[in-house]
């Protein structure tokens, strides 16, 4: 036991320290002390230890039981996912043929709008709740310029924010000497084209009831977003003081008629607030519920989508989409991660199967190789 | 009259033997202090300028109160990866970088605020012990009174009273002691950690001086050498001034003077004079600046930093170019939604990518330094050991002596002196084999009795035992021969008694008992390898008398009584024992007094006076009469062979190392096994290569010879992990002193690199070299030989003795054994054991944990970053290069300090699945890829964890419970010092979402999947591996008792 033997040995020969003399330099700091590790169990490497075997014994099963887990769980996604129904549609209008085309190079303060319909059939009906998102490509809210300017402090409706934004706004902090309220690239440049969806049914067009609200993150919308605090109600006097995004038609008190979706509560707002990891991204729009047990929210058919036409993707060349898709438990569609748990599942369980082969083959001949002593 | 020798003298000069001292940058001091004792003025003396010395406070610590913070923090920044980080930091501040300044400043304030508060209580802690020293109190002599003093008072020239079990304050020059005849003991245990009573001698002219009064009558002035750091060197002189008479002068060397921290014992008290006080003590002077090997691993860290900071550049250098190339699109560069201010147009933007690399290195370097120092501790590292070079006596064997046999004028004489060997066995060549006569066994006897430096230790009680000798003494001495060889003596019947007042008694076999007075003692060293004394009989007859090997004394006797004597040391050499020549000389009253003068001169020497000596010792030993050899046994440590052999499989090289003959040595090596019977032996010594001219020739012979057969006749060069039991030829190396000083330092410089390459490559092949004869300077010659051969490979030195230090200091790793040999050996090493067997499981268990333990270490570390890296990297190609974070600041902060962590293929996951990702907000997006991140990297830990003891859960289980309960607080409050909100609510938020759990833990087990699948693998391969095992082990068990039956 080398690691025992100090104690004793130390005790005779060596009394570091011990006297008055000894002391100024056995203090005088670790060098100068004897480097003896001290004789604990830390120390000298002698804590009680567990010490697993990964054999092949052991972790074999384990492949197995992996795989047959995964395998289940890869093809309960794949199906669920394959039920999702999911429609997307290119609305920006680069082909010539596109009824947006003429809307292509639309400018923000255009009056009255560009307006556009683009026609589309649904083959099969969708079932359950539908979530209407729209898409952007090529267009970088990940960009670092890009998200950092922004002031949460005012969004959260801090009075002197709102009058004197962070300086991460620039260059949108201030227009005519006045304070952007919201300030900051990402709600100078917030989504405001609108998306109106109507069922076509021999030539009458029913318009779609979209739900604005639910579409933003709880806590967002009640707790990090908040108005300005202030005497009264009137969104319009809480923003005194403040001027309107440069790009924006309305200032921030008039998004929308109702006062709890209004100001930087706006739901709309909020979820262009939340910046996408990706350049192409799509953000959640409206929700279509659905209305009763009878009917399919949105049964197969034609519609025909009515787009207001006011945010230009052209000058950077950037894409618009409009996604209709239902939802399930997992979220929305996602094949890769049924397909990719199938794969790992089998994998490991061909594995597994390879292994036990190979294991037994070598267990066989160990066997028969032992020797006895 | 003060002798004006000051400007003349220049110290500093050290002849390299067997010590070398601790300090190896100290520099040279020059000059000599002259003390006034008692600071008492020497009488007409007038013109003595007072010297200014310092007083004798110890200041160990670094800090005072005032200086601490900024002293502290200058000494941190210092440091070049502090500094780098400060710089880092305020280029943070100062521009605009994507990362916040909190990211490199948090932890560079934690590593410096940490480091600071550690600092500061060891400091405090020294600022105590010097305290307690500072302040304890003394006794000095003035003007005939004692008069009590806190130590740190102490002037050069005071004179000090120390009683027993009292520590000496400071330097004293030993003036006298209670004891008449002027000698004190000291343990030297906190100094050297040799426990063992050292004998001091009081100038003889003072020793009466033993009581206050009459050592305040003294007047002298002590002129010696400046502080020097190394414990066993002092020369000075001391000059008495006598009223009406000349003044005295007499010289002073270490024997006089008693050390700063060693204790006296057994004496009542003493008086001496300071002479160095405070930070000049030798002790203060031997605890500076000890410099530190440095790591082989440590070494590697930093490699590995370095290609880990190429990587990161390059990787900066890749994501800058590709910014501009995204940028050289204006829509790109400058879209509608994104315009830059005008700050930004107009400046050059540093580019931030940079700056955080940097920074994540600087971050990993510290975790590398940590966990470094706390594995290390040791600071050294022996995994890797290639070249073990052990001495023999004391390492290998037990270093306790016995008296086997002796030989007087070719007589062989063991047991008893009655009984006479009659010696009938099958090879001796020997031709008398009866009795010498009875005059030359007494001489003998008297000669074994007398040459030699054994001192009694008296019990406790000091008036006790001296007359009876009966009672129980111990003998100490300095070397383990010298005892057993008394005890030898006693049991022939001559007993040695002791020394009093230079009288030497012995009890003869009449029981008499016989006085001698003990004139000179010429002490051992181990070039001449020998020593001897001269003393004088009751009758008045003069004998030197001399001892020393074999190869020392040999030339200095009558060649024609060689002979006979020669047989016998030879074959007790071939027996493993070791063997000492005894010789004397009868001197003549002229004679003597030439050399008492020569003697007394040199040792009165201030000036290389070790060189004076040697010359005035080689003179004086010549010319005398051999009386016989004795044999002493040296028996080998426990366990010895096993730990060689041990060493020899782990595909180690055990290159011993020693003093001692070939024969003797050979023999030792056979037992120990480091040559096997079938180990086929080359031979490099004096003896092959022969004594003539022509030796140079031979030896090139010998040496292409050797180095023929050993690597072109090889067809294909092995590894040097050969396993013992193979059947390829072992081959062992013998080579001398003198033969590995001619292949060394030829005389012919023209071959001289090619010889000692021949000679390297010889000595690469064999599996076992045995260098014999070897002064300590060689030793540590070799040791940088092989050190500095090709590939630099790791060498370890093991060794007990004085003669062992300078290759103990030379290797990679010097282990020292506190063996008989003292303690320098061990003060000196970078780890002690008491035992060779423990360099088995120190290098075998410890050093392959350990060694495992790093390399671990360092791969994981390697990979750890660069996973974190390589997602954040992936990003930028779809964030246009806009160096944006892809995680919180607070993740970066935390990643290297909290989670440890480790995915492998976190990147690839990232960017196949990025489909999946298009509804996330980038924060989020952030923090799956940072928990796949942690959990990976965590889990892969834990994968590679071999022992769980309760730290390692603790940490690994720990560490993910900590991510996961942070984020959750880091993200469920608003932090009012923020400017961003970024990560409110993103972690919670996440995990509502199934698909997201879906797809984190499917990450982490393809992450994990190939580790795990290798462990399985190797696990397979094992078992194959075992069933081999097995059978090797088979052949190595039947093959040893074959080889024990041969011996």
């Amino acid at each position: 036991m080398a690691v025992n033997y100090s104690a004793k040995e130390e005790a005779d020969g060596h009394p570091a320290g011990a006297g008055p003399g000894g002391g100024a330099a056995t203090g005088g700091g670790g060098a100068v002390k004897t480097r003896k590790p001290d004789n604990t169990a830390f120390k000298q490497q002698r804590l009680p230890a567990w010490q697993p075997i990964l054999t092949a014994g052991t972790v074999l099963p384990a492949f197995f039981i992996i795989g047959l887990i995964f395998i289940p769980i890869g093809i309960g996604i794949f199906v669920t996912s394959n039920n999702i129904r999911e429609y997307e549609i290119d609305y920006t209008g680069i082909e010539p043929s596109s009824p947006c085309n003429k809307c292509l190079n639309v400018s923000w303060d255009s009056t009255p709008p560009c307006t556009c319909t683009i026609n589309f059939t649904l083959e099969h009906s969708f079932e359950s709740n539908v979530f209407m998102y729209y898409g952007l490509s090529n267009f970088y809210q990940n960009h670092r310029r890009y998200v950092k300017s922004r002031d949460d402090s005012q969004l959260n409706g801090d009075n002197s924010s709102l009058l004197n934004p962070s300086k991460e706004c620039e260059p949108y902090r201030t227009n005519e000497d006045k304070p952007i309220a919201p300030c900051g690239a990402i709600a100078n440049s917030m989504f405001n084209d609108t998306l109106e969806l109507y069922h076509v049914e021999n030539d009458t067009r029913t318009a779609i009831t979209l739900i604005k609200k639910g579409i933003a993150w709880w806590t967002d919308k009640n707790v990090k977003f908040r108005n300005p605090t202030g005497d009264g109600n009137n969104l319009t006097a809480l923003f005194q003081g403040t001027t309107k995004p440069v790009n924006w038609p309305k200032p921030v008190y008039m998004l929308d008629s109702e006062p709890d979706n209004n100001g930087f509560i706006n739901e709309d707002f909020i979820v262009w607030m939340r910046t996408a990891a990706l350049p192409t991204f799509r953000k959640l729009y409206r929700l279509i519920e659905r209305k009763s047990n009878l009917q399919p929210t949105l049964q197969a058919g034609k519609y025909s989508l009515d787009i207001t036409y006011n945010y230009p993707v052209h000058s950077f060349d950037g894409r618009k989409r409009m996604i209709l898709s239902t939802i399930s438990w997992m979220g929305g569609k996602n094949p890769f991660l049924g397909i990719a748990y199938i794969t790992v599942g089998s994998i490991c369980f061909f594995l597994g199967v390879v292994l036990l082969i190979i294991h037994h083959k070598y267990g066989n001949r160990n066997t028969s190789a032992d020797i006895p002593n | 009259m003060v002798v004006l020798i000051d400007g003349l003298l220049k110290f500093g000069q050290r002849k390299k033997i067997g010590i070398i001292p601790d300090c190896a940058g100290e520099e040279k001091r020059v000059g000599t202090r002259t003390v006034v004792v008692g600071h008492r003025p020497v009488s007409e003396a007038d013109a003595y300028v007072a010297q200014k010395f310092c007083d004798n406070r110890i200041v160990s610590s670094k800090y005072t109160v005032w200086n601490f913070l900024p002293k502290n923090l200058f000494e941190q920044f210092r440091r070049i990866a502090n500094f780098y980080f400060l710089i880092i930091f305020l280029v943070q501040v100062i521009v605009d970088t994507p990362t916040s300044p909190v990211t490199s400043g948090l932890p560079l304030f934690f590593v410096i605020t940490v480091t600071a508060i550690k600092q500061g209580y060891e400091d405090w802690l020294r600022h105590r012990a010097d305290n307690e020293v500072n302040k304890s109190n003394v006794f000095i002599i003035e003007n005939a009174k004692q008069v009590q003093k806190e130590s740190e008072k102490i002037k050069v020239g005071d004179i000090v009273e120390v009683k027993a079990d009292e520590t000496f304050p400071c330097d004293l020059i030993f003036l006298a002691s209670s004891s008449t005849d002027g000698t004190c003991y000291v343990t030297t245990a906190s100094l050297d950690g040799e426990s063992n009573f050292k004998t001091h001698y009081a100038v003889r002219d003072t020793t009466v001086l033993c009581t206050d009064e009459a050592i305040d009558s003294l007047t002298a002035t002590i002129e010696c050498e400046q502080p020097q750091p190394d414990l066993y060197k002092f020369v000075g002189r001391i000059i008495m001034y006598r009223s009406n008479q000349e003044p005295v002068a007499r010289s002073l060397g270490p024997e006089n003077l008693l050390l700063k921290g060693a204790t006296l014992k057994n004496t009542k008290k003493i008086y001496g004079v300071a002479v160095y006080t405070g930070m000049e003590t030798k002790m203060a002077l031997n605890y500076q600046g000890k410099s530190q090997k440095r790591s082989a691993v440590e070494k590697s860290i930093n490699a590995f930093l370095i290609v880990y900071l190429c990587i990161l550049l390059s990787k900066a250098t890749v994501c800058t170019t590709l910014k501009y190339v995204w940028q050289s699109n204006p829509f790109n560069d400058e879209p509608w939604y994104n315009e830059k201010t005008k700050k930004e147009r107009e400046t050059f933007k540093v580019n931030g990518f940079v700056f955080h690399s940097v920074c994540s290195s600087v971050i990993l370097s510290y975790i590398c330094k940590w966990q470094g120092d706390f594995l290390h501790q040791g600071k050294v590292d022996f995994g890797p050991v290639e070249f073990v070079f052990t001495d023999k006596t004391g390492t290998l064997t037990e270093n306790s002596m016995e008296f086997i046999e002796c030989c007087i004028d070719g007589h062989k004489y063991k047991d008893c002196i009655s009984e006479v060997d009659g010696y009938s066995q099958t090879d001796g060549p020997l031709k008398y084999y009866g009795k010498a006569e009875k005059s030359r066994e007494e001489l003998f006897l008297r000669a074994l009795c007398l040459c030699h430096t054994v001192r009694i230790k008296q019990a406790d009680q000091v008036d006790g035992l001296i007359g009876h000798p009966e009672c129980k003494n111990t003998y100490i001495s300095s070397s383990p021969d010298e005892i057993a060889l008394v005890k030898g003596a006693e049991k022939y019947g001559f007993t040695f008694l002791g020394l009093e007042n230079d009288f030497m008694k012995i009890r003869n076999q009449k029981n008499e008992t016989e006085m001698y007075q003990l004139l000179h003692t010429l002490n051992f060293d181990p070039v001449r390898r020998r020593m001897s004394v001269i003393v004088r009989t009751t009758s008045g007859t003069l004998l030197l008398f001399c001892k020393g090997a074999d190869s020392s004394i040999f030339p200095r006797v009558q060649q024609e009584e060689i002979q006979q004597t020669k047989v016998h040391v030879d074959r007790n050499a071939m027996d493993g024992y070791r063997t000492l020549c005894v010789a004397f000389k009868e001197l003549t009253q002229k004679e003597y007094d030439r050399i008492d003068r020569q003697l007394n001169e040199a040792k009165m020497a201030l000036q290389d006076r070790e060189e004076k000596m040697a010359k005035v010792f080689e003179d004086t030993e010549a010319d005398m009469h051999l009386i016989g050899a004795t044999a002493v046994e040296d028996r080998l440590q426990e366990q010895s062979a096993e730990t060689i052999e041990a060493l020899h499989a782990a595909g180690m090289k055990v290159w011993v190392l020693t003093g001692d003959k070939m024969e003797t040595a050979k023999s030792t090596c056979y037992a120990c096994r480091l040559f096997q019977t079938s180990t086929e032996l080359l031979e490099l010594t004096a003896r092959v290569v022969g004594e003539s001219e022509r030796k140079e020739d031979r030896l090139h012979e010998l040496l292409m010879d050797y180095h023929k057969r050993l690597i072109q006749d090889v067809p294909k060069p092995r590894g040097s992990l050969k396993r013992s039991w193979t059947l390829s030829q072992d081959y062992g190396l013998i080579i001398d002193g003198s033969t590995l000083s001619l292949i060394l330092n030829p005389s012919q410089d023209s071959s001289s690199s090619h010889y000692k390459n021949i000679f390297l490559q010889i000595c690469l092949k064999c599996t076992a070299v045995l260098c014999c004869r070897m002064a300590p300077l060689q030793k540590a010659q070799i040791v940088r030989m092989v050190k500095n051969t090709k590939g630099s490979p790791i060498t370890l030195s093991v060794g007990d003795g004085a003669n062992d230090v300078s290759m103990i200091l030379e290797a990679h790793v010097g282990i020292g054994i506190k063996g008989k040999e003292g303690r320098q050996a061990a003060r000196n090493s970078d780890y002690a054991v008491p035992k060779f067997k423990h360099l088995r499981k120190l290098l075998l268990a410890h050093g392959h944990l350990y060694y495992v333990r790093i390399a671990h270490l360092v791969q994981y570390f390697f990979y750890k970053n660069l996973c974190f890296i390589l997602p954040q990297f992936l990003y930028q190609f779809f964030c246009g290069f806009s160096q944006q974070p892809l995680y919180d600041a607070a993740y970066l902060t935390m990643y290297n300090i909290c989670f440890t962590s480790l995915p492998i293929l976190a990147y690839r996951a990232h960017v196949t699945t990025r489909c999946v990702f298009q509804v996330f907000g980038n924060w989020t997006f952030g923090t799956i890829v940072f928990t796949v991140l942690v959990f990976t990297v965590t889990l892969k830990l834990a994968l590679d964890t071999r022992f769980w003891t309760w730290m390692n859960h603790f940490v690994i289980w720990g560490s993910l419970a900590f991510y996961v309960f942070f984020s959750f607080f880091w993200g469920g409050v608003i932090w009012p010092f923020l400017k961003q909100q970024r990560m409110y609510f993103v972690f919670a938020h996440m995990l509502t979402s199934v698909s997201t759990w879906l797809a984190i833990i499917l990450l982490i087990f393809i992450s994990l999947f190939p580790e795990i699948l290798l462990i399985v693998l190797k696990s397979i391969k094992e078992r194959s591996h075992q069933v081999r095992n097995k059978m090797k082990y088979c052949t190595v068990f039947l093959q040893r008792p074959l080889l024990l039956s041969t011996r």
